[in-house]
């Protein structure tokens, strides 16, 4: 369930061009599962700024977050010691407990983060994911080395092909064997990824929020089985429900 | 010990605190998070005739103290409100509940509340006239005078409960249209629905809002329906429900002060879920403050001399 809390900022700093590591200190009771995420209040802004939990323990939580606006422009600036009031352990996160054995975890650019969270999760329920990362360029890429001391394989792709294999995730998931695949990442790769996966799975998506917890109906999308809301009912979806 | 009860068109509730309809669902998603048995009341998500889904997406910007939405009536239709989000809100609410009503035309508007006045939790109607996000190009069907009296009209015909309807601020004189409400039987009006407004993402230059315009709420617009609480407290004889930009304890008394009956809290519950929960909280010690013992008593107080 929802809590509000005050967090202690214990790191934040560029991890790549544009794309800042925030590690919090404060109350994760609330997080149940990975693909979750916090709303963020800053000073100056109206709407909180929700963004996707990477990773957490039991005092700490870390986020990855690309500056994309006004708000993320703000978080960025921001240092050790510095205190945020976030609402924490919103939306409907990857369910890792399945039947599936040999998952494929798929992750464009900013979509990454809150996949290693996923196949920390995947692996404590005896899973072996296959990771693939997908980067427009060698010097936007972050992570890869983090995913691999899970000890898991790891690819990347980069669409200039100045790092891992040249072109899109699709490119990589051809010739990998999956039973099920988990992905994040902006909606082009999404549409791709439908066109090329034969398995069930789950997406996680993104849209513009008013509350981040149900109440205002900001980001509502259609699915097969009625209207749902991408903050509360996801932020991730099953395949089988998805409206393309 | 100060008095926080008000009489609302003759149901008198413990506080005038009100979430304000389309920030508080049907309830029971903020009862997971505090009781809302100490509300005073609430206004339901706005229900129409037939399920809607509302708008396209993006339909939430950011603004200066506040924010735009272009939600348009996403809700599951009355058959659906009666059938499904009623009996849960009924587990967690034991209150009267404020029963937020909208449509698209006078026949829409009287067949919705038939339907709900059989409903025992429903204690008002809020007959919604002003949603900016419906109609061509925002004009709210509650810009037109004579809209307003037959939707008012039509929907005293069909409840003997109280109706309040909420009006637009996106008029030339907010006032001739609170006084023809009164003059067709309304038992209170409510205002102000959003401001209408837009915003551009210059990246893309292209509007931010894929319906291009949503209504403004926040604190940014709470002088502008405070002056027109004002206006329309001189106009009428009828309660007033404020709203708009309704953040703290504070603001309540202001907007009291200046003519409204009970206040709702919309945009605040979005950024802050416990929002009327700490305004209710804060109440009794800021009435001790500015030497108030009973709020009735400062209804329209800024009007005195």
């Amino acid at each position: 369930m929802m809590k509000q809390g005050i967090y202690e900022i214990l790191f934040n700093f560029e991890l790549a061009p544009n794309i800042f590591k925030m590690v919090l200190k404060g109350d994760t009771s609330a997080i149940l599962s990975p693909g979750q995420f916090v709303n963020i209040k800053i000073d100056g802004l109206y709407l909180r700024r929700p963004i996707s939990v990477c990773d957490y323990d039991k005092e700490t939580l870390t986020l990855i977050y690309k500056v994309v606006g006004v708000g993320t422009e703000k978080m960025s600036k921001m240092v050790a010691g510095e205190k945020l009031d976030l609402l924490v352990g919103l939306g409907n996160g990857f369910n890792a407990e399945n039947d599936c054995k040999k998952p494929l975890v798929i992750g464009g650019g900013v979509g990454i983060p809150p996949l290693y969270g996923l196949c920390k999760e995947l692996i404590k329920f005896g899973k072996k994911p296959t990771v693939i990362l997908g980067f427009n360029t060698e010097s936007e890429m972050f992570y890869e080395e983090v995913f691999k001391l899970l000890g898991i394989d790891v690819y990347v792709t980069t669409v200039d092909g100045s790092y891992g294999i040249k072109g899109y995730v699709t490119d990589a998931i051809k010739d990998l064997e999956y039973d099920y695949f988990y992905t994040c990442g902006p909606e082009p790769m999404f549409r791709a990824i439908e066109n090329t996966v034969t398995t069930s799975g789950q997406y996680s998506f993104e849209e513009r929020m008013g509350c981040g917890f149900g109440a205002c109906m900001g980001c509502s999308c259609k699915t097969k089985y009625g209207n749902k809301r991408i903050c509360k009912d996801g932020p991730v979806l099953e395949r089988e429900e998805i409206v393309w | 010990m100060v008095n926080t009860k008000v009489n609302l068109c003759g149901i008198e509730i413990d506080n005038p605190i009100i979430p304000a309809s389309g920030t508080f669902g049907f309830g029971y998603e903020f009862a997971t998070v505090y009781d809302i048995n100490m509300l005073g009341t609430f206004s339901f998500k706005g229900t129409t005739k037939d399920p809607r889904f509302g708008n396209p997406t993006p339909r939430i910007a950011e603004a200066p103290s506040g924010m735009l939405n272009s939600v348009g009536l996403q809700n599951p239709g009355v058959e659906k409100v009666i059938s499904e989000e009623l009996p849960r809100l009924k587990a967690c609410f034991k209150k009267l509940v404020m029963a937020n009503v909208s449509g698209f035309a006078v026949e829409d508007y009287a067949y919705t509340c038939e339907k709900l006045n059989h409903e025992e939790q429903i204690g008002w109607f809020e007959v919604n006239v002003s949603c900016p996000n419906v109609h061509g190009g925002g004009l709210a069907f509650g810009t037109d005078l004579k809209n307003v009296a037959a939707v008012t009209k039509a929907v005293k015909k069909v409840t003997n409960k109280p109706v309040i309807i909420k009006l637009s601020p996106n008029v030339t004189d907010i006032t001739e249209i609170a006084k023809s409400c009164e003059a067709e039987g309304a038992d209170g009006v409510s205002l102000i629905n959003t401001l209408l407004g837009m915003r551009i993402n210059l990246k893309n230059r292209k509007p931010i809002l894929a319906n291009t315009m949503g209504g403004l709420s926040g604190p940014a617009v709470f002088p502008v329906a405070l002056r027109m609480i004002y206006q329309v407290y001189n106009a009428v004889k009828i309660p007033i429900v404020g709203m708009g930009g309704v953040s703290t304890a504070e603001d309540v008394i202001e907007m009291m002060l200046a003519g409204a009956t009970a206040v709702q809290v919309g945009a605040a519950n979005l950024v802050d879920p416990f929002a009327c929960k700490k305004i209710i909280e804060d109440l009794p010690q800021v009435m001790e403050k500015y030497r108030i013992n009973s709020l009735t008593e400062i209804i329209g107080g800024a009007h005195n001399g």
